[in-house]
C-alpha cells in the first residue's frame, strides 16, 4: 500500500469515496464490496458472484460468506463513524439465518447499538430484493484499540 | 417433514461432497483433512486474498467464519449418520486471537446432539494444537431443511454411478 491506512480512512471519511476503502483490503476486494451512502447511513453492497455460491443445488451464497459480509458492514460502519481509525478487531460475532441468501446482489446495514472506548456493539442485517425480508441479521462485538 | 431425502453417510464420500456441494470451499481452498466416528476436520490454507487487515496479514475474519461454517454443517451429517438437506440456523463465533499469518488455519467440528429436527454443533478453529484455539463456535442446523433432493446425496449418487462404471 502506498499510503497508510489511518490516513486513508480520514481522506475517505472527507471525500466519500468509499470506493478507496473497499479496494485497500484484500478481502473486501475478494468479496468485490461496494459501499454507499443511503438515506439512512452507509449501505454496504455485494454484487452477485458464482464463487459465492455454497450450495449449487438450491442455488444460494455460502452461510460463511453471509456472515463475512455482515462482518464486513460492521467494520465499514466502525470505521466511518470515527469509532476507530485502524480495522476494528472482532471478538465475536452471532448470525441468524433468516432466509436462504439467493446468488444476487445482497445489501447490508450496519447500525452501532453500543458505542464504546474499548469495545462497540453492532448489529447488522442483509437483504435482496425487499428490505423487509431480510436474509440474515448479527451481532458483533469489536475491539476498538 | 419427510426424511425420504435422506442417504446413508458415507464417509468416503465427503471429500466428493464438499468439492461439488460446497463450490465456495474450493473456491478458497477449504478442503476436508480428516473425517472420524465424532466430527469432521477441514482445513483452510493461507491466501493472500483472504487478508483482512493488510498491516497484519491476518486473516479477515469472515474467512474462519466460512471455514468453520462449513465444516460444521458437515459435522452434522455424522451426527446424523446420514446425508440430509441441512440449514444453519444460527452460528456463534468467539474470535479468541487473530490467526497467524502464512500457515493453515484447521478447524475441527462435532454435532454433538441431534434431535428430529435440530442438529447441534460446536467447533474449534486452530493451528494444529485444538488446545490452543483461534476461535471457539456453537452453531445449530435445521435437519431435512428442504423438500428437494439433498445435495449430498445427488454427489453420493454420482459416485455410487461412477463406482458401476469403472466396475468396482
Amino acid at each position: 500500500m502506498t499510503e497508510s491506512l489511518e490516513r486513508l480512512v480520514a481522506s475517505v471519511r472527507e471525500t466519500g469515496e468509499w470506493y478507496r476503502l473497499a479496494a485497500a483490503l484484500p478481502y473486501f476486494r475478494f468479496l468485490d464490496v461496494q459501499i454507499e451512502e443511503g438515506e439512512f447511513g452507509l449501505i454496504t453492497i455485494m454484487p452477485a458472484n458464482d464463487k459465492l455460491i455454497g450450495n449449487p443445488f438450491l442455488p444460494a451464497i455460502h452461510g460463511g460468506v453471509v456472515g463475512a459480509f455482515l462482518e464486513s458492514a460492521a467494520i465499514i460502519q466502525l470505521l466511518a463513524t470515527h469509532e476507530t481509525e485502524s480495522i476494528p478487531k472482532i471478538v465475536n460475532l452471532s448470525v441468524d439465518y433468516l432466509r436462504s441468501a439467493k446468488p444476487v446482489e445482497t445489501y447490508a446495514q450496519a447500525v452501532i447499538a453500543k458505542p464504546g472506548r474499548r469495545v462497540a456493539n453492532v448489529r447488522v442485517e442483509a437483504w435482496q430484493g425487499r428490505r423487509d425480508k431480510p436474509v440474515a441479521a448479527a451481532h458483533a462485538h469489536f475491539l476498538l484499540r | 417433514m419427510s426424511t425420504g431425502n435422506r442417504v446413508p453417510f458415507d464417509p468416503e464420500a465427503i471429500t466428493l461432497v464438499v468439492q461439488r456441494g460446497i463450490p465456495h470451499c474450493g473456491v478458497i481452498g477449504i478442503e476436508v483433512k480428516d473425517v472420524d466416528k465424532t466430527g469432521v476436520t477441514m482445513v483452510l490454507p493461507y491466501r493472500e486474498d483472504l487478508v483482512g487487515d493488510p498491516r497484519s496479514g491476518v486473516l479477515h475474519g469472515g474467512a474462519i467464519t466460512t471455514l468453520i461454517d462449513s465444516v460444521s454443517g458437515v459435522s452434522v451429517y455424522v451426527g446424523l449418520g446420514a446425508f440430509a438437506a441441512i440449514a444453519t440456523l444460527d452460528l456463534r463465533i468467539d474470535y479468541l486471537r487473530p490467526a497467524t499469518p502464512h500457515i493453515d488455519l484447521l478447524a475441527r467440528a462435532e454435532c454433538y446432539k441431534v434431535t428430529r429436527q435440530i442438529a447441534f454443533v460446536r467447533a474449534i478453529a486452530h493451528h494444529g494444537d485444538v488446545n490452543d484455539p483461534v476461535a471457539h463456535s456453537v452453531s445449530t442446523f435445521m435437519i431435512d431443511s428442504s423438500e428437494t433432493k439433498p445435495l449430498a446425496a445427488i454427489v453420493a449418487e454420482e459416485l455410487e454411478a461412477e463406482r458401476k462404471r469403472s466396475g468396482k
